[in-house]
């Protein structure tokens, strides 16, 4: 009968608990075993640890199609280009066809990162014969990459040199198409160093296939200038001194130890296939987010406890058990908070707020309607069945309402405009299931325990009639 | 027994009240282009910085920086803890790193950066027209749901359109709150703003339904009580749980969330709050009275003095 199963739904809510508390236990040891390989943390969001997200966007014209590839492979380089700074637990995420979404906590400059990872890197070694510009000017190539062919707002690269068809003049120094003997593609390796008068500088590596064009042309072509260019950019001109076999060199130029490093960071990856443009930033600065994070984990317990005491005050009994009830509740939350994982931001713990203040109402409609049916006579078991019955399709229903709500938020909050609204959507969501789960199913046994443990002769003081 | 139904006139009164002056800011602010829209959805930059240095700093001087810099449209506001709120034309990384060590080296002193965005124009129109999508697809489905969830009662779809009234007088509600607040108090309907709007949607349906399902109960128990009496009926029983639960238990966590929980989300709370005591307000109110309203087709008398109508 009722009893039986009152043990049996016991007994479950029991090992939920102690599941839930292991979960939310802090410095967890996490889950590794059978091929389960999991962390358990709270995972809080850019706004309250500070950080910086940021949007990219292929820098093509709209109705350019943009390759698939390529915009994964672009992704992978910055990911890796993120991790070389030394960002622990960057995010980046393709967003669309031609978007990735960069999430970078805890950075202290965060838009001298942006440029470094966004920056296209194209690496070319130019054969200047005897002629060399300066540095910092802009040379045009004859390297085509696959994007320029595709598309017409990357940086304009000529066609392989034709003869000038023109009687006049031979073209200015400017305009001239210099040949590229090889890119940075071929680079196994970049770091920053110092030269010999202790400048910072970048030694690289090249694999095989560059090791051996290399060496040919140093070979073949001692004393004269083969420039380095960045973008189209002239980064140094050195003069060959000497055959270069080893397949190792060092870029010398006007560097600082941050230019360098970024320079390093780009080279390590390789160029980027697209060029890619920031479209959105949003950067949170640490004291803010912290600030935030105290603020509003402390409006929520102050909102917690007002409302606890409130129904433990107006309802009585029932209203400490509400009060247990609302315990399990917060375990719960947080231990799927932790284990999904959903990373907690400042609008998600609003979420968590309103969802909290939802659960305290199922337990109140339970309450109204067992109250309704002891004053029309029921008894105590009667009326507590019969207040149930009642309450559930209320709370079903008007639950439905907002959860389809949260899909739509959900939906809106995709749009990368808007992804405070996400997290809002989520806890919300999973805030509204867990109360219905604990309004089903642990209210309602706790109640039941209650009765049949405190069998009070009088009835209307401890459940405030 | 309390006669809220049967006054219900003076209650639409009183929502008259609250909502025009507040809708008459708002369509004045359309007009004259001064709404508070902020960058998530017109897009540019929003910065806010606190310097720390020697001199004393103005406004002006960070006006000035930002003009050497060819950048347009800068609008720059001191808050009351001391930071400067500076908005501007979209910026790029690299003009977001020149701007500061600019205003650095201008003040002679550091920038902390507490907040410091920008959003591009494309984006800005995704989302206000995924914005305006949400509206009308949440009003669409949750009147849905209300129509097939009371698919047994009577006219059921009347139940359905009167919880979408009840809805856009929470909608009004909003607007009008937020109206106030941008107009006199300098808030900006951001992103967050409008989740309030959204949720005040669901909010308040859930609260619509739980007395039109009181309703729809008793017109199963009482069958020949006159429809006026019946729908009074179910509104006084469900009054004391309306009033604890939206009242009590939601309200009292966004009190908190305004009166302690920061800055960042404090408009947001009120607007939530203004907008959920519309919600429970909405649903007593104005969806149970219009639906008897509706049921005795009282817009036949409304023009018309009352002998003239047959009873």
């Amino acid at each position: 009968m009722s009893g039986r199963r009152n043990q049996w739904f016991l007994i479950f809510i029991i090992v939920i608990a102690v599941v839930s508390i292991w979960l939310d236990l802090p410095d967890n040891p996490g889950l590794h075993f059978i091929g389960i390989d999991k962390e358990i943390k709270t995972y809080l969001g850019l706004d309250l640890v500070g950080g910086t997200q940021a949007l990219l966007e292929a820098d093509v014209p709209e109705s350019t199609k943009v390759d698939d590839v390529q915009m994964s492979t672009a992704r992978q380089i910055i990911e890796n280009r993120v991790n070389s700074l030394g960002v622990t637990e960057a995010v980046v995420q393709l967003a669309g066809d031609r978007r990735i979404l960069v999430e970078i906590p805890g950075i202290k400059d965060p838009d001298q990162a942006l440029s470094t990872i966004k920056g296209t890197a194209l690496l070319e070694f130019i054969d200047m014969g005897s002629t060399p510009l300066r540095e910092g000017s802009t040379v045009k190539s004859d390297y085509i990459t696959k994007s320029a062919i595709a598309a017409p707002t990357s940086p304009p690269v000529n066609q392989a040199p034709s003869p000038t068809p023109s009687a006049s003049a031979t073209p200015a120094l400017e305009d001239k198409v210099w040949h590229t003997v090889m890119t940075g593609a071929d680079l196994k390796n970049a770091q920053v160093t110092t030269d010999q008068l202790g400048k910072m500088a970048i030694s690289f590596e090249l694999n095989a296939d560059g090791a051996n064009v290399f060496q040919e042309y140093t070979t073949k072509n001692v004393g004269k200038f083969l420039a380095i260019s960045l973008d189209k950019k002239l980064i140094s001109v050195p003069r060959v001194e000497s055959p270069i076999t080893e397949g190792k060199g060092i870029i010398t130029g006007d560097f600082n130890v941050e230019t360098a490093n970024a320079l390093a960071v780009q080279l390590r990856y390789g160029a980027l296939p697209i060029p890619l443009k920031v479209i959105e930033t949003r950067t949170v600065g640490p004291t803010l987010g912290q600030d935030s994070l105290q603020k509003s984990l402390t409006a929520g317990v102050i909102g917690l406890i007002i409302c606890a005491l409130f129904m433990a005050l107006y309802y009585r009994l029932p209203g400490l058990v509400a009060d247990v009830v609302m315990l399990f509740y917060a375990l719960i939350s947080f231990a799927l908070f932790r284990s999904i994982p959903v990373t907690l931001t400042l609008s998600g713990i609003a979420g968590l707020m309103l969802s909290t203040g939802t659960a305290f109402d199922a337990n109140i409609l339970i309450f109204e309607r067992f109250k309704e049916e002891l004053r029309s006579g029921k008894n105590m078991r009667q009326a507590l069945e019969l207040g149930w019955r009642r309450a559930w399709p209320s709370i079903r229903d008007s639950n439905a309402a907002t959860l389809i709500t949260c899909a739509i938020l959900f939906w809106f909050g995709s749009t990368f405009g808007a992804t405070i609204v996400k997290g809002f959507a989520v806890t919300l969501f999973l805030g509204l299931v867990v109360s219905l789960f604990t309004a089903v199913l642990v209210t309602r046994t706790f109640l039941d325990i209650v009765l049949t443990v405190f069998k009070p002769s009088d009835q209307n003081k401890w459940f405030g009639l | 027994m309390l006669n809220i139904i049967g006054k219900r006139y003076i209650f639409f009164v009183i929502s008259f009240f609250l909502i025009v002056p507040g809708l008459v800011v708002f369509i004045v602010d359309v007009a004259t282009n001064k709404l508070p829209l902020s960058i998530d959805f017109t897009g540019g930059s929003f910065a806010e910085f606190r310097i720390k240095s020697d001199r004393q700093i103005l406004p002006a001087d960070l006006i000035n920086v930002y003009n050497s810099l060819n950048i347009s449209d800068v609008q720059v506001q001191t808050t009351n803890q001391g930071t400067f709120v500076i908005r501007s034309s979209y910026l790029d990384e690299q003009v977001r790193l020149n701007v500061i060590s600019a205003i650095e080296k201008e003040t002679s002193g550091t920038v902390e950066v507490l907040r410091f965005d920008s959003v591009g124009p494309t984006i800005g129109k995704e989302v206000t027209s995924r914005a305006t999508s949400a509206v009308l697809v949440s009003t669409i489905i949750v009147a849905t749901f209300i129509g097939f969830a009371f698919r047994g009662v009577a006219n059921a779809f009347r139940y359905g359109i009167c919880a979408v009234i009840a809805l856009i007088h929470d909608i009004g509600i909003v607007l009008s709150v937020t109206a106030i607040g941008g107009h006199f108090f300098g808030w900006q309907f951001d992103a967050l703003i409008f989740t309030a709007l959204l949720t005040v949607i669901g909010f308040s349906m859930q609260d619509t339904i739980v007395v039109f399902d009181r309703i729809r109960e008793n017109s199963n128990i009482f069958r020949r009580l006159d429809f006026e009496s019946l729908v009074n009926h179910s509104v006084v029983q469900t009054l004391q749980r309306s009033i604890n639960t939206q009242l009590m238990t939601v309200e009292f966590m966004l009190l908190a969330l305004a009166l302690f929980g920061g800055v960042t989300l404090r408009n947001f709370a009120i607007v939530m709050l203004a907008g959920l005591i519309s919600g429970t307000y909405s649903s007593i109110f104005v969806a149970s009275a219009v639906l008897v309203v509706w049921e005795k087709k009282e817009w036949r008398t409304w023009f018309r003095r009352s002998s003239e109508v047959s009873a």
